[in-house]
């Protein structure tokens, strides 16, 4: 009789919690059916379906990618290029830091790894000025050269969980190792480097998302004239520059969307794992 | 967590890592100091100066934080930051909380849920504000006859709901994972005992959850002082920078309306003092439960 009840009352909650993942990913699907609606379509009603007279097929995203003074898959492109720069970058130098510092323990090391958990409370406001006329003065503002910005700034956070884990990997086995002939670099990349396999994934997708998401340090460092991000892009186009189409602004916020969610749904574990790794930061 | 069964590595090979400083080492280093140190120390520097370029500084002394100190817009935005932030880190909390105790239930469907109500943290802050934008200001023009551009109250809820969308998942993963290591003997115990579902989530379930309530609470409570990309997307600070959040008035104040960056500099100081306030106060609580327990 008890369970039920208990397993009446389990099939309510799942119906009202089906209701209300469907109003939260309601806001998505708006955008996305709006998208292939005419601008005055949106513009009249944006919460009716398209019909026979506001459906325009694809038009908002050949406008959208297309049109304006700056297309937009320069932006898609120079935002790809940025995010697998930056995150390699960080993975590669932080990784290998993190160990050194954990192995070696000079007082350097050790003032160098405070020095990266400080980082991580600073806000970014803090050395957004000063940062920008840095990297102008010394080139930093190409997407072939920023990601050393996101390196040094991002470094805080990778090396503090690199060597989280470096901590638990047993002295044992880069004895071993050495004793079988490799050197450094070889046991770095061949022993230490497999191991930490999990860590990698998610400071990955941690920096990943940091990086392609983020607005303001590409929007200062990055000469704005030849290379913008797509967030930087989307807010040229809706800030206050002129008639905003919602047609493309819609068609262009799906595009944006597609990535994140494709990846998403194909590795949510790792994800989910990987961003609520970053709890750290302060 | 393995033990180290060795306590250290040996001399010998600590000197066969330390020739790799310059591969393994430096490239971080020198990056960290481009991308944050000179930055940060250079930043405190100029606090001090009355600046419009760099070509031309003056020292003021404590000038500039006298100025922020007596800037009302200033002071607005930190007392709006604050309501803000106080009101999001209570409903950001409660529901994902919420939603995590009801998820841990043996639903059907609840990883479906979950991936659900997780989704929104992953888009970047700029998408998500206009996102919300052209949702919000439909929704405001058709039944209110206004809009998030005239009326400040509608911004402040609209940025409520905007954060709430993007956080709230985040947080039900942590408190998820809390409430899956409530050990079950406890609860067993204590329905035998008699406990009717509010005694048992009163006094087995939250105790139980308290550190990661506490890591969550501080966590709201950052993530909302340091909003910038939503508030820039979805009010920019209309009407009349009256959403105007910390971040973003210490931005207008650099790259706005700048007479004076020292003073934008001594702002930013400012909020970077209060940010690690915020977060002196965690370690404290944290350290002191441990003790505690």
């Amino acid at each position: 009789m008890n369970t039920n009840k208990q397993h009446f009352k389990n099939i309510i909650i799942s119906v009202i919690f089906s209701i209300i993942s469907f109003a939260w990913v309601l806001p998505v699907l708006i955008v996305l059916f709006n998208s292939f609606k005419s601008n005055n379509a949106i513009k009249t009603d944006l919460f009716s379906l398209p019909n026979k007279f506001s459906f325009v097929g694809i038009e908002n995203y050949i406008k959208g990618i297309f049109n304006g003074n700056y297309p937009f898959y320069f932006a898609i492109l120079f935002s790809i290029i940025i995010t697998v720069l930056s995150v390699a970058i960080i993975l590669i130098c932080t990784s290998m830091t993190a160990w050194y510092i954990e192995r070696v323990k000079s007082t350097f090391c050790k003032v160098f790894y405070y020095l990266c958990i400080f980082s991580m409370v600073v806000p970014f406001q803090m050395v957004m000025f000063t940062l920008s006329k840095t990297a102008d003065k010394l080139n930093l503002n190409t997407p072939f050269t920023i990601p050393v910005v996101y390196l040094g700034f991002g470094a805080g956070l990778a090396v503090f969980l690199f060597s989280g884990f470096v901590k638990s990997i047993p002295y044992e086995i880069e004895e071993a190792a050495t004793i079988d002939g490799c050197n450094t670099l070889q046991l770095f990349f061949r022993v230490i480097a497999p191991i930490m396999k999990s860590t990698y994934i998610s400071v990955a997708i941690l920096e990943t998302m940091w990086v392609w998401n983020d607005y303001l340090l590409p929007y200062l460092v990055l000469d704005k004239r030849e290379y913008r991000t797509i967030p930087i892009q989307i807010q040229y186009l809706q800030g206050s520059y002129g008639q905003v189409d919602y047609g493309a602004t819609m068609a262009l916020i799906v595009l944006c969307l597609i990535p994140i969610v494709t990846i998403y749904m194909l590795s949510q574990k790792h994800i989910i794992k990987g961003v609520v790794s970053g709890a750290v930061k302060g | 967590m393995v033990k180290n069964t060795t306590s250290h590595l040996g001399n010998h090979q600590k000197k066969a890592i330390r020739r790799y400083a310059p591969i393994f080492l430096f490239p971080t280093f020198i990056a960290f100091v481009i991308g944050f140190l000179w930055p940060f120390i250079w930043g405190l520097y100029l606090s001090f100066f009355r600046f419009r370029t760099l070509s031309k500084t003056t020292f003021v002394g404590f000038q500039n934080y006298v100025k922020v100190l007596n800037d009302d817009s200033f002071l607005y935005s930190f007392i709006f930051t604050l309501v803000f932030t106080l009101i999001s880190v209570l409903v950001i909390n409660l529901l994902s909380f919420t939603v995590a105790f009801f998820l841990t239930k043996n639903i059907k469907g609840s990883t479906v849920f979950r991936t659900v109500f997780f989704l929104p943290n992953l888009i970047g802050g700029i998408v998500l504000g206009y996102l919300w934008k052209i949702i919000l200001d439909a929704l405001i023009i058709k039944y209110l006859g206004s809009s998030l551009a005239l009326n400040a109250a509608y911004g402040f809820i609209g940025l409520i709901i905007l954060v709430s969308w993007q956080q709230i998942g985040y947080f039900m993963i942590i408190y998820i994972a809390a409430l899956q290591n409530v050990p079950h003997e406890h609860i067993e115990a204590a329905k035998i005992d008699g406990a009717n579902g509010m005694q048992l989530l009163k006094n087995i379930t939250i105790p139980a959850v308290m550190p990661s309530i506490t890591i969550c609470t501080f966590l709201s409570l950052t993530n909302g002082f340091k909003i910038f990309d939503q508030n820039l997307a979805l009010t920019a600070g209309k009407p009349y920078n009256m959403t105007e959040m910390l971040a973003l008035n210490i931005y207008n104040s650099f790259y706005e309306s700048s007479t004076n960056m020292g003073v934008g500099q001594a702002k930013a100081v400012i909020f970077f003092i209060v940010v690690v306030v915020i977060a002196l106060s965690q370690l404290y609580f944290t350290r002191s439960r441990e003790v505690g327990n």
